[in-house]
């Protein structure tokens, strides 16, 4: 057997979806290119839409607008739990309300070169384009976002720009524009335009005749493992950040959805672009389940500083104001404490491996409040953040009105998904991805308050669109039945896995074996990387998985809600998508965006990327549990954006 | 109309807060009439002649009294059905109770259901004692209330009986004026304060205010 | 910290449940009240026994799934929920009683788990905004007076938890419900539909079989969100005037 790390190099894939021309006219020209299904066969045709969050819940409800049948899916107990309402900080509009210089290109500037242009330059330049509208939609649905005393929209600015162009809704951005999303699937439920399965979990997509037609699914509650059949099938189940255990992400986000389809035949796309987000609560604990985020527009107004001294364990409040160390004013002037995540959070990492973080275990650095409240006084950053300082203390039983936080980097958000080209479809035909599951908009690294407009972008706009192209194409798929063979494999292979599970019997649990693995993605695969490191982990994953086999146990039966088998389950694919991470990561060895090859940096210390050698997305096709995948590149053009080297200094 | 509002939990509530509020409008009248007992006799039985002849001539003899009954009845019978209607309602809403569960609602609000069963229960006695006298002890008269006044609070009972009830009321009133006001959409934030202190005013008037009568027949000051 | 967990196990919608004592040890005080449920079932696992279903997702208190009556108290002791309820609200050997749900409207599924798709069902009746995709004006076209966006958002905050419904004696969804028409009716973008909503959303709270108001203001107590109980007035307010309304067509 040869080993995992002999990947071969297939046939580069490019997207042939994305008409030539102009960048601003390329949007427009697809939509008008694309062919239209008759309103009146749209009811005839079934879409399957796999999560409830930003991406799903609009694209769900937009299909549903448009006629077509839609068979949509959450794990959760209610389509409007999905992780897109704990994001907090805001969305992105070029809408230069402001006229601060703000504009389309501006946007779409910004998001390539934060994206350390690893990006693909028509997508990135149609999400720009498409900004503007989504605001538009959402004030319509009555999103309640923050307004100005003259009744018109406010906007911030935030990580990584110089503009102001974040709309939000106190800290609570996320979850009012999920609630939009989520209204308006309710009010296609309620229709009958929508079949919605809450508590119900994909397991495995149906490939026919080369073509996605449709799911393996269980019920949640019975344990019941049906198929569900369609003409598209779209996958908006988020990212895959839970590979670490501990994330910002929901405890139940999962993978399954996308790592089967990956399986299946979708390529997979740089799976390594992992982002890292700078302001977390630092943990307390082993015990410590997951990490919870503090919004990035703290950033704004909060000045990040660390002792100058290595271990000063003084107060903070009693160490004097020239012996802080506000380093990202320091090393980047300009930018200050607004740079991109990344360098953000590299930062941290940096200060506090030299000796100088603060809080228990020194993993932490302080995020100051002092001289905002000084500035502004305490009612005006009580009415911009309160609801962040009351969560902050909740957790910590701190203050931060009086005690500056205690912030570290924690795993937030995947750059990295399933490979789509233009129309979002992968690489298996009538397979569509959206939203964080794919890998489209963001590159190398997520610009702060994108991903809700990329979220939103696909399932509004971009989907909806080309989605049409497809079934135009496919009007009258023959039908398929349980008794296909593929089928019937497919079924087998589900039951089997979870009857697997539930018979090993062992001497460990799901969360222990979670928790190894993320504290060994962390170490080797977290914010910086080494080939050495990378090695270890590629060593190691099989071992895990091998005792995983072995010595995992589940108590209870697959015919009832049994959590503990849910958990297990995603941890199967975790422990194969956690290798696939470190061979992208390994392979890569050129430092972009949050990939930080340690063996890739500048003199003093930024990432350095090698754009001869790297300058493409690499699109990874599966061949077998634990064998070594086929790398497929594609090759990235700037003809607007010229890749340099990013400075924020 | 009608069907939606007595169909709903919501339109329900809006039947008993204005049925109560009629009955509130009339216990503060009825009050401020038979306070004339202390006035004596003599004041308080032509103020009773009185009320059988308001109106005349354009109204018959005791026909303003008997539409002023309807009116209450019609009140007493609504509110009480939508009470027993949302009360069942409510209790099958709630199957199970909780192992522990520290009540944390005031005293009034939690007794609503049995303290309206009381008021209930007393509206009954209170009828057949003093309006029609079939439950009277010694001797009913039509249209004296002083005598008969004297002789329900001369047995130990009539006193118990009634000052009881007229603590229910209080209670009763003190939550139940503030909540109509919320079931009819009348409550704000800038409203809540007065409004619950009307609340309080209005319960504790009608509480002293009626049991003067039997305290007044207790110390000798009615006799 | 040592406890003992007195937990409410029930093996699925159709069996009897009961509470059923463990104790845990080794508690810290920073651990939140989930993470002390996941030491639990680490040990019930290892002990061959099925471990405690419970809902919770993103433990960051917005998604709204976590659903646990602590002590009598619906997200326990604290203003908050569930998971971001740590254990330093707790003493060491205290005995703590944890119950799920109690609500006819919410029935049971497993143990600690309770089926909320009532809230959904009332949110399809009318708490939306008929706004299909593409059809918006322009954002700026409609200035919303900032009381009124300020309104709304406060109501817009309710995450859908049922805290409200677990602790109402009557297990009423009154404040649920009015929190969303009171969001949508305020805006100028809601108003096309502001009768048929709250008459839709009302009829269908009933339809579900949850309780009447009393007005004991349990709900805004327990509410982790701070959704006002005059919230609920301001709904009986816009039902009244819808009524009238409708009436008149």
């Amino acid at each position: 057997m040869t080993s995992y790390l002999d990947y071969t190099t297939g046939e580069p894939v490019a997207d042939t979806k994305a008409p030539a021309g102009p960048i601003n006219e390329r949007w427009d020209k697809r939509r008008f290119e694309a062919k239209l299904v008759n309103p009146a066969n749209r009811r005839k045709q079934t879409v399957i839409v796999v999560g409830t969050g930003l991406a799903g819940g609009s694209a769900g409800a937009t299909l549903a607008e448009q006629g077509y049948h839609v068979v949509q899916f959450c794990y959760q107990d209610s389509p409007r739990r999905a992780h897109s309402i704990a994001a907090q900080g805001g969305i992105n509009a070029a809408k230069n309300y402001r006229n601060d210089g703000d504009s389309i290109h501006r946007l779409f500037y910004d998001t390539v070169k934060g994206g350390d242009f690893r990006s693909r330059e028509s997508n990135v330049h149609r999400l720009a384009q498409i900004s503007v509208e989504i605001i538009d939609q959402c004030v319509a649905q009555g999103v309640p976002f923050a307004r100005e005393y003259g009744g018109l929209l406010d906007t911030r600015s935030f990580g990584g720009v110089q503009v102001s162009r974040t709309f939000y809704a106190r800290g609570q951005t996320g979850q009012q524009l999920l609630l939009g999303a989520y209204q308006a699937l309710s009010r296609q439920i309620a229709a009958g335009n929508i079949e919605m399965h809450p508590r119900t979990e994909m397991l495995d997509l149906i490939v026919v005749d080369g073509r996605a037609r449709g799911i393996v699914a269980r019920d949640l509650i019975t344990g019941q493992i049906d198929t569900y059949y369609a003409d598209a099938v779209v996958l908006a189940s988020g990212g895959y950040g839970n590979v670490f255990y501990l994330s910002t992400n929901a405890m139940n986000s999962n993978a399954t959805a996308v790592w089967r389809a990956h399986r299946r035949g979708a390529y997979f796309a740089n799976p390594c672009f992992t982002q890292i987000h700078p302001t977390c609560i630092p943990r307390t604990g082993d015990h410590q389940s997951k990490l919870t985020l503090m919004s990035e527009s703290l950033r704004n107004d909060g000045r990040i500083w660390v002792p100058k001294a290595k271990g000063d364990t003084r107060p903070p409040n009693q160490i004097p104001e020239d012996e802080r160390d506000y380093y990202l004013e320091r090393i980047y002037p300009s930018f200050g404490n607004l740079v991109p995540r990344d360098i953000a959070s590299r930062a941290a990492k940096n200060v506090c491996d030299e000796g100088r973080g603060v809080g228990p275990g020194g993993q932490g650095v302080y995020l100051d409040f002092a001289d905002a409240i000084q500035r502004m006084g305490r009612r005006k950053v009580e009415e911009k953040y309160g609801n962040l300082f009351d969560m902050y203390e909740r957790i910590t039983a701190e203050n931060p009105y009086e005690v500056p936080m205690r912030i570290y980097p924690a795993v937030h958000y995947t750059m990295g998904g399933l490979w789509v080209d233009y129309d979002l479809q992968t690489t298996i035909p009538g397979l569509f991805a959206v939203g964080e599951a794919n890998f489209s908009d963001h590159g190398a690294n997520r610009l702060g308050a994108s991903a809700l407009m990329q979220g939103l972008a696909d399932g509004y706009f971009v989907l909806p669109a080309t989605i049409n192209d497809y079934l135009a194409r496919h009007p009258h798929q023959e039908p398929v039945t349980d008794d296909h063979p593929v089928v019937q494999e497919v079924l087998a292979e589900t039951g089997d896995r979870l009857n697997l599970l539930l018979s090993v019997d062992g001497d460990r649990t799901p969360d222990s074996f979670h928790r190894e693995l993320g504290e060994l993605m962390w170490e080797f695969c977290g914010m910086a990387r080494t080939e050495t490191g990378l090695r270890k982990a590629l060593e190691r994953i099989p071992q895990i998985r091998e005792e995983f086999w072995r010595r995992i146990k589940v108590p209870g039966t697959g015919e009832e809600l049994n959590q503990s088998l849910e958990k297990a389950n995603r941890i199967v694919d975790y422990l194969e998508l956690a290798e696939l991470m470190c061979l992208d990561a390994l392979h890569r060895s050129e430092s972009c965006g949050g990939h930080f090859r340690e063996e890739s940096q500048t003199p003093d210390g930024e990432a350095a990327r090698r754009d001869d050698e790297f300058g493409y997305a690499a699109a990874w096709e599966f061949t077998g549990t634990g064998e070594a995948p086929t790398l497929h590149k594609e090759d990235l053009v700037f003809e607007y954006v010229h890749p340099t080297q990013r400075s924020y200094a | 109309m009608t069907r939606t509002v007595w169909d709903s939990t919501v339109g329900k509530k809006i039947v008993m807060a204005v049925s109560g509020l009629i009955m509130l409008l009339y216990l503060v009248l009825h009050l401020y009439g038979n306070l004339k007992v202390f006035f004596g006799l003599q004041a308080i039985d032509d103020y009773a002649v009185w009320l059988r002849n308001v109106g005349e001539p354009f109204m018959h003899r005791m026909w303003t009294l008997w539409l002023v009954r309807v009116v209450l009845v019609v009140a007493v019978v609504a509110h009480a059905v939508s009470a027993y209607q949302l009360s069942r309602r409510d209790i099958k809403a709630r199957p199970s109770k909780y192992v522990r569960k520290r009540p944390r609602a005031t005293y009034a609000t939690r007794t609503m259901r049995w303290g309206g069963v009381i008021l209930g229960l007393f509206i009954v006695w209170h009828i057949l004692d003093l309006t029609t006298g079939t439950v009277h002890t010694g001797g009913f008269q039509d249209a004296h209330p002083y005598e008969n006044i004297v002789d329900t609070f001369s047995t130990w009972y009539g006193n118990v009986i009634y000052i009881v009830a007229m603590l229910a009321l209080g209670l009763h009133i003190r939550h139940g004026f503030w909540s109509a006001a919320q079931t009819l959409g009348a409550g704000s934030r800038t409203r809540d304060r007065a409004l619950k202190a009307t609340a309080n005013v209005l319960a504790l008037l009608l509480t002293v205010g009626f049991i003067s009568i039997p305290v007044g027949v207790m110390t000798g000051l009615v006799s | 910290m040592k406890l003992t967990l007195r937990v409410w196990r029930q093996k699925n919608a159709d069996a009897d449940g009961t509470m059923s004592t463990y104790e845990v040890d080794g508690i810290s005080p920073d651990m939140s009240f989930l993470e002390m449920l996941d030491v639990l079932n680490e040990q019930l696992i290892l002990g061959g026994e099925d471990p405690v279903a419970f809902d919770h997702d993103c433990r960051e208190g917005i998604c709204g799934a976590c659903s646990l009556v602590i002590n009598g108290d619906a997200h326990g002791p604290e203003r908050t929920t569930t998971c971001q309820l740590h254990m330093r609200s707790f003493k060491d050997g205290d005995t703590i009683d944890i119950e799920p749900w109690r609500a006819a409207a919410f029935p049971v599924v497993k143990d600690l788990v309770v089926d909320r798709s009532a809230f959904d069902r009332i949110i399809q009746a009318g708490g939306y905004i008929t706004a299909p995709t593409g059809s918006a004006p322009e954002a700026h076209a409609t200035p919303v007076p900032k009381p009124d966006a300020d309104f709304a958002f406060e109501h817009a905050e309710c995450i859908g938890c049922g805290a409200c419904v677990a602790a109402c004696p009557n297990g009423a969804a009154m404040l649920f419900t009015s929190a969303k028409i009171n969001h949508l009716n305020v805006l100028p973008q809601g108003a096309p539909e502001r009768e048929t909503r709250v008459l839709d959303m009302v009829a269908q709270m009933d339809a579900e079989g949850f309780g009447g108001c009393t007005l004991t203001g349990e709900c805004a107590t327990a509410c982790p969100k701070g959704i006002p109980l005059m919230s609920i007035t301001s709904m009986n307010k816009e039902w009244l005037r819808a009524t009238r309304k409708v009436a008149k067509r």
